[in-house]
């Protein structure tokens, strides 16, 4: 690999990664004060996405980067308030039950408004230009943005949770939310503020990923599981841990499709050039997998062996 | 003076099972006041009950002459009254002073806000200090809290019932688990820092309640069957064999 490809990789590894923890970071926090993983989550980047290109033919991508993630927070705070909340009573069972009938009630839904098919949310024109040229290789301005844009809103919400008021009763609801409401705060409040927040977070990564990404009916399922690849391989509730996770497959996606390397090249090295025939039709189609065809399976593959050898997680204390 | 707290014909039922059984039980203004009763007496539920944590059956409970009874938790913190777990409930993974912080914020007035930052508030500053002193913990405040020894957990939850600024307090067996020397000092500091407050507690050792006490409630079942002083429990034929005799039977 050259070094403009691993400057390349990096950069996006980053990107990607930045993009994963805007998730990752709602639904921990959402799953450290609920104890509920939601499933729903994925579906409101998807609905981030398609608020973002609606709004965008009307007001313009920047006024609809904050109107629409303020729309896909007030979704968001209206489930908790009159559904999830409602659910709690019959434990988390329910709960996720519930969060599993929101996925697919806007994924209907927006089939229903939008239709199946791809939509054309394109780069908004003032960014549709090359930022800097590395190695002869140019990098797209919007890729930049969408870096900074992710790594702003990680500072504000490292400073919000560490420096603030609301930070510390939300940080205190984390792990103790009855002995918080003693105190004196209104906790059913905070929860629906942090479900209202961490779907706007969800909402904001879906503007800026939807025109990089397709912006279609399938968007949700496509990182839903690989956004329970990072809270279980950080460990569940840990929000430091999903953001090494989020690099992590972020680097690993990124980079898997840039190394060009076969089974055939790793045994090339020890001097095996031919794949041994008599072990059938089988062997020989192995024999020419590369790493690009293996990288999506890797984060999976993560997955399976923290769950066999770190049950919590890389940072994560609950089991 | 009206009482710190009123509890009228209180009941709470888990499916058929009545937990409590006609609760009535008065708390004077500034008096410190034990629950006892064995295992399975109603003990917790009481206090979550009185905490607003679970809704009651039927009943009343006032605090300060006004009706709590069906409201939430933090509207009931905000009539006066604070309470600790059996379990000790503190924030583990934050330091003992933002532990001490997120306890004053209502008391002194502080929102929801995301202005300012809050090492900059001078007010909450000056009484997480003055907290801090009281308690013992000065030397401990940017220590994580689940790095304290148990009784410096104890004391720190202590500490945030009392920087609620309630002026009842309800305490579930806050020497449990602690050794002879550790119930002495945490004895010491539950009197000094709950100077003028109503206190009502559960506890087990009797060393303790014996010395802490004004009066004492008897749970037994679900339904209180004596309160008085220490002296009149101690001679109550009822409680000795409901409670004491089987106490010493366990100590024997």
């Amino acid at each position: 690999m050259g070094i403009d490809v691993l400057s390349f990789s990096i950069l996006n590894g980053i990107l990607y990664g930045m993009l994963l923890f805007l998730l990752a970071s709602g639904l921990t926090l959402i799953f450290s004060m609920m104890g509920v993983l939601n499933f729903a989550h994925a579906s409101f980047f998807m609905v981030g996405a398609y608020f973002g290109y609606a709004l965008s033919g009307r007001i313009g991508f920047f006024p609809a980067l904050i109107v629409a993630p303020v729309l896909v927070g007030g979704i968001g705070a209206l489930v908790e308030r009159y559904g999830l909340r409602r659910v709690h009573k019959f434990g988390h069972i329910g709960e996720l039950l519930f969060t599993f009938g929101v996925a697919f009630v806007i994924e209907e839904a927006i089939q229903m408004v939008w239709g199946r098919s791809p939509q054309n949310f394109e780069v908004p024109a003032a960014l549709d230009f090359t930022a800097f040229t590395l190695f002869g290789t140019g990098y797209p301005a919007f890729r930049v943005f969408m870096l900074v844009v992710s790594l702003l809103i990680f500072g504000g919400l490292a400073l919000l949770l560490t420096r603030t008021r609301v930070g510390l009763v939300v940080k205190a609801s984390l792990t103790h939310p009855e002995m918080v409401s003693m105190l004196g705060h209104n906790v059913p409040l905070v929860f629906m503020a942090v479900f209202g927040v961490g779907s706007a977070l969800a909402g904001i990564a879906g503007v800026i990923a939807g025109p990089l990404l397709v912006t279609q009916p399938s968007m949700a399922a496509a990182i839903g599981p690989i956004l329970f690849v990072i809270v279980v391989v950080g460990g569940l509730g840990s929000l430091s841990g999903a953001f090494i996770a989020s690099l992590l497959v972020g680097f690993i996606q990124t980079f898997a499709v840039a190394i060009n390397t076969s089974v055939a090249d790793v045994f090339g090295l020890f001097g095996i050039d031919t794949a041994p025939t008599f072990l059938g039709p089988l062997f020989t189609d192995i024999w020419s997998v590369n790493v690009a065809q293996i990288g999506p399976v890797v984060p999976y593959l993560l997955l399976v062996l923290i769950l066999l050898f770190k049950p919590s997680g890389l940072i994560g204390k609950r089991a | 003076m009206t009482n710190a707290i009123e509890i009228e014909d209180l009941r709470k039922s888990f499916g058929p099972v009545e937990i409590i059984r006609g609760v009535n039980l008065e708390l004077r203004r500034g008096e410190r006041h034990a629950l006892i009763g064995p295992n399975g007496a109603g003990k917790s539920t009481l206090f979550h009950l009185i905490s607003g944590r679970l809704p009651a059956t039927s009943g009343k409970i006032r605090l300060n002459g006004h009706e709590i009874q069906g409201k939430s938790p933090a509207e009931i913190a905000h009539a006066g009254l604070s309470r600790s777990f059996q379990i000790t409930n503190i924030f583990p993974e934050m330091t003992v002073l933002e532990n001490l912080r997120c306890a004053v914020l209502w008391k002194l007035g502080h929102r929801y806000s995301v202005l300012r930052p809050i090492r900059r508030l001078r007010d909450v500053n000056a009484e997480c200090e003055r907290l801090l002193v009281e308690l013992g913990l000065q030397d401990r405040r940017a220590e994580r809290a689940d790095t304290l020894t148990y009784p410096e957990q104890r004391a720190l939850e202590l500490g945030l019932a009392v920087a609620s600024g309630a002026g009842t307090l309800l305490l579930d067996e806050p020497m449990a688990g602690m050794s002879h020397t550790e119930t002495a000092a945490a004895l010491d500091l539950i009197k000094r820092v709950t100077e003028g407050k109503t206190l009502l507690m559960v506890e087990h050792d009797m060393g303790v309640i014996f010395e802490v006490a004004d009066r004492i409630s008897v749970l037994v079942y679900g339904e209180i069957i004596a309160t008085g002083t220490p002296e009149e429990i101690r001679a109550n034929p009822a409680v000795q064999e409901a409670y004491l005799g089987t106490a010493t039977e366990e100590a024997a």
